[in-house]
């Protein structure tokens, strides 16, 4: 049932890996698709693309306004018209040029906010997806993909989406425009003269669009050098005591030359890429406009056009020469568009593991009673190879449960199983005789909280921390729960005691000190299943020892699941489960355990007398 | 910090969607961005690193220079073609030719100059920001480990990346200014020549042009920066979210910080619409002043070519020129802020490359070769990071070689210090600390480094192969040697387990492994190192009952032979240890063997009574004896410096 959306998890880190550009067919498919998220901003796009056609049609103008003027004097001179009447024509003309040169920067502007705008609506639309949809997909999916890679594909490949509108979409309006109509004008004209100014066009085209695809297939190439680079330089500085303990600092640097020497040379072949481009391409701009120059000269000699058509050639080549050079960028842009896009929209498109079933109904506690019943289950992407095999039991409220085994065994596993961080591949497990698999998340998640192996602390103050899962909650709350896990007298003794900030960006707490806000947080939720999940591996004996007969207090409210690999944590439990290759092995209490005489005596005599087994293992 | 508590505070919002206590990302207002437009100390600095590249930016200035020259000259050109070359007969004809010869010869000199001024620049500019990281890294390799403690490597990393790049920014556009402001002198200067009236006619709207953007600059920079912080905000946020995701699904919090994530990006989008008006506000001003000048052309210039005091093509070359000038304007503006920037930048950069080399090796520093004894020894040493606060006091004792020493002592007691100074991470304010019986400010370090072995309390490991991270920089570690280490440790099986063997990377910090496994992996480093001594600081952090036995094992190869200063948690390994020491508050409390010990009745035999399961648990009570009151505080501080190493 769930198998399917699990199963495509390989082609999105592959596909998160793609750099070169995706089919023709699919990046059509995915452009249109982010068109219709542009389309979203309905008068922003049309008031965008109005404006660009009358930029363009102004830009067009005023070539010709010139031309016109210089006729205008030309005749003048030459005798050919009424003094006044071409002085008053004159400045006709001088008040059409700034009239249309008004209205072009008007409109431009007007183009570019509005395109910019669309842009950015794009973005903050797909920002909010992309949120989402991170939030909600499951353990398996986060398990598997890189968060370097998910924050990248959040940034830079929203970011080359969001540009398409405007310099993709306007662009290419205001480049039809431009060379359609302004071509047009010059052929119609004087073919053999148009033909001649517009003889770059090709060539700069071409030639941009090649060093565009070329430069940034060497800019991804690059990123990763670069990303090689600071790697070496970050875990250098991070570890710098390993590197000076093995004295390893000229190893580093070589390491750290190599690097830099390999994003040295491209980059420096990218400059060679670029000046090449941009010299070639000014030289067939100016050797167009030479020809233009010698022909239409000698063509004005003759008779054949004006001075003024002459100039008005001259000043469209310069008016049409900045866009033309900008065709790269505008093939960049799809080509950008249609693989960021194409990765975003594999993301948004995953179907997610675990949700909600259609018929989904809130988990209603009454007696609290946690089942296993032949649970199997394998991680999305072990091919199948068993994780669990057949675990059965069954713990009612007031009872303690203690999970122990060997590293890998699958103790962490049945934690995660509770809660659907992942579902089961086969039987099932209830609370109060209802599937969790058709209880709502959000009602199952109320109702089962784990305590997790790494503490992640989010860049807030301590209570804010200890609050996540009931931002609402009062102060009291929050010092009772901190209180017991051993916190409140730490967090008083701090400068800013609970409203110190904490996390990637505050003040650092040890390995112990963490854990035990993620106990405070988890004893917040006051859930009907409470689960350990060795979560005490840092915090000393002695303050376990405490935390423990604190939680005790609470014990018989609830189901509580201790995974544990230091005996101490849980030999009191009711029951101690030992796990061993995914199967439950032993049962019983503490005292049953060690009289079976089996697996989970061979543990006790490892830890509690290390010296009599450490000298025969 | 505390403003911005305070605003998380007030901002109570009552939707229901957005609880009083949430917040998502984290801000924090960034460094300066801009500094003085000239720093005369920075750029004399920054000089230095452009220095063995002046030759070739003498060039690049110089091809910058025939550049602009004949971007100035083509509009020239261009008039006389116009004005001489368009008549009938043989004269024009050869005047027409003559000037498509010139212009000819101008396109070819404009291609090479071009080609020439890019290329030299694009390169040289990535070349100086390469020295000036490769600089600050080699430089921090040196600089004495307390900067390190105190300094955020996320903080460092920005100068080595951000900062550097500034500099290179500013490299690039500060060659290319010159041609910017040669274009702009020019192109004044040729209009003025071709006609005064005219040509002063035209510029009158340059002032205009300065003057606004002189007004709108600093308010647009705000618009720009505001937009560029926001994308940090959100960007921050969704970080957030993917590193805590984990704990977002099981606390529930989906809705709450999606809520609040929204009002992140809205903020976003309005403070990009804003930049984006101030952005494009300049082009009409920019446009209408194009068009005032090219009507004033055309009315005055017009009338003048009436008036016959003006040929045609004195008018074509104006309207070349009045198209081009103001985009040097546009250039030479922004090249304001970029200056800025790069002095800014600069500043931190030269602060990182001031950092004083407080350990260096003395002019006459002796190798310590490896027929040395083994031995360490301590003689009263006072040790502080801030020496008015020693850490260790009169400290004084002596490791014979091949014997192992157990250190205890409860956190803050100066364990870690004790073994960084044996590698001399720090020199000591007083005393002496020997090794095989030479004061280590006599030996050179890279020679300490290799006879001392250390082995830290939280393994670190290097993104690499497998193999590569045991051989470290054991260059002539033969794939044998690594694993016979990795046999020796007990590392070899679950090496093996892995998909490529010795080959398989380790990603991000050696994630793959457990921290058994890693620590497995760290001693085997150590047992490549061949040292004499084996410094470690046992982990802390409890490891499942099955890798612990694997450690211990290995423990015991590991000081097979060796000199071992081992800072010990575990019971096991303080039992097995020839002679224990006992720190408190940095003073050496008692010592002998575990049985000796005992006997004595101190307060080693006092802990050890109590049966805790490490030796940094010692609770108030049990320690009040030998270190009363500031145990409590230290015990729960999270103590950098006594953290062997830091992550």
């Amino acid at each position: 049932m769930s198998a399917a959306p699990q199963d495509r998890l390989p082609d999105i880190a592959e596909l998160m890996r793609h750099t070169s550009v995706t089919g023709w067919r699919d990046g059509l498919g995915t452009i249109a698709r982010v068109v219709r998220i542009d389309m979203q901003s309905r008068w922003a796009v049309t008031i965008a693309l109005v404006s660009t056609l009358v930029a363009a049609s102004m830009q067009l103008v005023i070539p010709r306004l010139l031309g016109r003027a210089i006729d205008q004097t030309q005749l003048l001179v030459s005798g050919g018209a009424e003094e006044t009447a071409a002085r008053s024509a004159l400045l006709a003309t001088a008040l059409l040029v700034l009239l249309v040169s008004v209205l072009r920067g008007i409109f431009t502007t007007l183009q570019n906010y509005f395109s910019e705008s669309v842009g950015h609506h794009t973005g903050y639309v797909l920002r909010l997806a992309y949120y989402e949809k991170i939030q909600n997909l499951s353990f398996g999916f986060h398990d598997r993909v890189h968060s370097g890679d998910l924050i990248t594909l959040g940034m830079l490949d929203l970011e080359g989406v969001r540009m398409f509108f405007s310099t993709g979409l306007v662009r290419i309006v205001l480049l039809s425009i431009l060379i359609g109509i302004g071509g047009y004008m010059l052929l119609s004209t004087d073919l053999l003269l148009g033909l001649m100014a517009l003889s770059f066009v090709p060539f700069v085209a071409w030639r941009s669009s090649v060093t565009q695809l070329r430069l940034r297939g060497t800019w991804l190439e690059l990123q990763e050098r670069l990303s090689v680079l600071s790697r070496v330089m970050e875990e250098n500085l991070g570890g710098i005591r390993v590197v000076r303990a093995f004295a390893a600092q000229p190893h580093e640097m070589q390491k750290f030359a190599v690097a830099s020497e390999r994003a040295l040379q491209l980059a420096h072949q990218r400059v060679d890429i670029r000046v090449r481009n941009t010299s070639a391409m000014t030289l067939s701009f100016f050797m167009a406009m030479g020809l233009v120059l010698w022909v239409g000269g000698s063509k004005v000699a003759t008779g054949q056009i004006t001075v003024g058509t002459l100039a008005s050639f001259l000043t469209f080549m310069t008016i049409l020469q900045m866009p033309v050079r900008q065709l790269g960028l505008l093939v960049n842009s799809f080509a950008r568009t249609s693989t960021c896009g194409a990765r975003i929209f594999a993301m948004l498109d995953l179907e997610l593991a675990v949700q909600n079933a259609p018929d989904a109904h809130d988990l209603v506690v009454t007696d609290g009673v946690l089942r296993f019943e032949n649970v199997d289950f394998s991680y999305p992407g072990a091919d199948g190879r068993p994780a669990l095999r057949n675990i059965s039991f069954e713990a009612r409220r007031g009872e303690t449960i203690g999970l122990i085994g060997p590293p890998g065994s699958g103790k962490t596993t049945i934690a995660h199983l509770i809660p659907r961080f992942y579902d089961v591949t086969g039987g099932c497990i209830s609370i109060d005789g209802q599937d969790i698999r058709k209880a709502t998340l959000q009602s199952l998640r109320r109702a089962v909280a784990v305590v997790q192996q790494d503490v992640f602390l989010f860049t807030t103050s301590l209570e804010n921390n200890i609050a996540y899962g009931d931002p609402w909650a009062k102060t009291d709350r929050i010092e009772r729960a901190s209180g017991s896990a051993q916190l409140h007298r730490y967090i008083m003794g701090l400068p800013s005691g609970y409203r110190t900030v904490v996390g990637e960006r505050g003040a650092s707490l040890s390995g112990g000190q963490r854990q035990r806000m993620s106990i405070a947080r988890t004893l917040m939720l006051n859930p009907a299943v409470l689960v350990f999940d060795d979560s005490t591996a840092a915090v000393d004996a002695n303050t376990e020892r405490q935390i423990r007969d604190e939680i005790r207090e609470h014990a018989s409210e609830r189901v509580t699941i201790i995974v544990a690999h230091r005996l101490s944590s849980l030999m009191h439990s009711d029951r101690i489960l030992f796990v061993e290759k995914g199967e439950i092995v032993e049962s019983g209490t503490h005292d049953e355990l060690l009289a079976l005489n089996g697996r989970y005596r061979a543990l006790y005599d490892l830890q509690v007398r290390p010296e009599a087994s450490g000298g025969k293992g | 910090m505390a403003a911005e508590q305070e605003t998380e505070r007030n901002d109570v919002r009552e939707d229901g969607r957005r609880p009083p206590r949430a917040v998502v990302g984290s801000h924090r207002i960034e460094e300066e961005m801009f500094g003085r437009v000239f720093d005369r100390r920075i750029v004399r600095r920054i000089w230095a690193f452009v220095r063995p590249y002046r030759l070739k930016l003498a060039l690049a200035v110089a091809a910058v220079l025939l550049f602009t020259g004949t971007q100035l000259a083509i509009p020239l050109i261009i008039r006389h073609a116009i004005d001489t070359g368009l008549g009938e007969g043989a004269e024009a004809r050869s005047a027409l030719n003559l000037s498509m010869l010139a212009f000819a010869i101008a396109i070819a000199l404009n291609f090479a100059a071009s080609w020439v001024q890019e290329s030299i620049v694009g390169k040289t500019a990535e070349n100086v920001l390469f020295d000036i990281r490769t600089a600050m890294f080699g430089h921090l390799q040196r600089v004495s480990l307390s900067f390190m403690d105190k300094t955020e490597v996320g903080r460092l990393m920005s100068r080595l990346q951000g900062d550097v790049n500034a500099m290179q920014e500013f490299l690039e556009t500060s060659v290319l200014s010159v041609g910017d402001i040669v274009l702009l002198f020019g192109i004044v200067f040729l209009m003025l020549w071709l006609n005064v009236e005219l040509g002063l006619l035209t510029l009158a709207v340059l002032p205009v042009l300065f003057v606004v953007r002189i007004f709108w600059l600093p308010r647009a920079r705000l618009a720009f920066m505001a937009a560029h912080e926001s994308n940090s905000v959100a960007n921050g946020a969704l970080a957030e979210a993917i590193h805590g995701v984990r704990t977002v699904q099981s606390m529930g919090r989906q809705q709450v910080n999606f809520a609040l994530y929204d009002d992140k990006a809205s903020a976003n989008l309005r403070a990009h619409r804003k930049a984006a008006k101030y952005a494009q506000v300049m082009v009409p001003i920019v446009d209408s002043l194009t068009g005032i000048a090219m009507a004033v052309l055309v009315v005055v210039g017009g009338a003048m070519v009436l008036d016959q005091r003006l040929d045609v093509g004195v008018m074509v070359a104006f309207l070349f020129y009045i198209q081009r000038f103001f985009d040097p304007i546009r250039s030479l503006t922004m090249q304001y802020s970029v200056m800025q920037r790069a002095m800014a930048s600069g500043q931190r950069l030269t602060e990182v490359l001031d950092v004083p080399v407080d350990i260096t090796d003395a002019p006459d520093a002796i190798e310590l070769g490896p027929d040395m004894d083994g031995s360490v020894e301590f003689r009263d040493v006072t040790f502080g990071y801030n020496p008015a606060q020693p850490i260790l006091k009169n400290l004084s004792f002596r490791v014979n070689p091949g014997e192992t020493v157990a250190l205890i002592g409860p956190t803050g007691s100066g364990k870690s210090s004790a073994m960084a100074l044996a590698h001399r991470f720090y020199d000591v304010q007083q005393g002496q600390v020997l090794v095989g019986g030479h004061d280590v400010r006599a030996l050179t370090q890279a020679s300490l480094g290799r006879q001392i072995a250390m082995v830290l309390q939280e393994p670190f490991l290097f993104t690499g192969t497998v193999l590569e991270n045991i051989r470290f920089n054991k260059a002539d570690a033969s794939r044998e040697d690594v694993v016979a280490a990795a046999i020796a440790v007990g590392a070899h099986d679950f090496i093996m387990a892995l998909p490529q063997g010795y080959e398989t990377m380790m990603g991000e910090r050696g994630g793959s492994l457990s921290l058994g496994q890693r620590q497995l992996v760290s001693f085997a480093r150590a047992l490549v190192a061949d040292a004499k001594i084996l410094v470690l600081d046992e982990a802390t952090a409890s490891i499942d009952s099955y890798t612990e036995m694997l450690i211990q094992k290995a423990l015991q190869t590991l000081l097979q032979g060796r000199t071992g200063l081992v800072i010990a948690h575990r019971l096991a390994t303080i039992r097995d240890a020839d002679r224990i020491i006992v720190l408190a508050n940095g003073e050496l409390i008692e010592q002998g063997s575990h049985q000796e010990l005992i006997k004595s009745g101190g307060l080693y035999s006092s802990l050890y009574s109590m049966s805790y399961a490490s030796f940094d648990d010692i609770p108030l009570a049990g320690a009040a004896a030998a270190a009363p009151q500031t145990a409590q505080a230290n015990a729960e501080e999270p103590d950098k410096n006594d953290t062997g190493s830091r992550t």
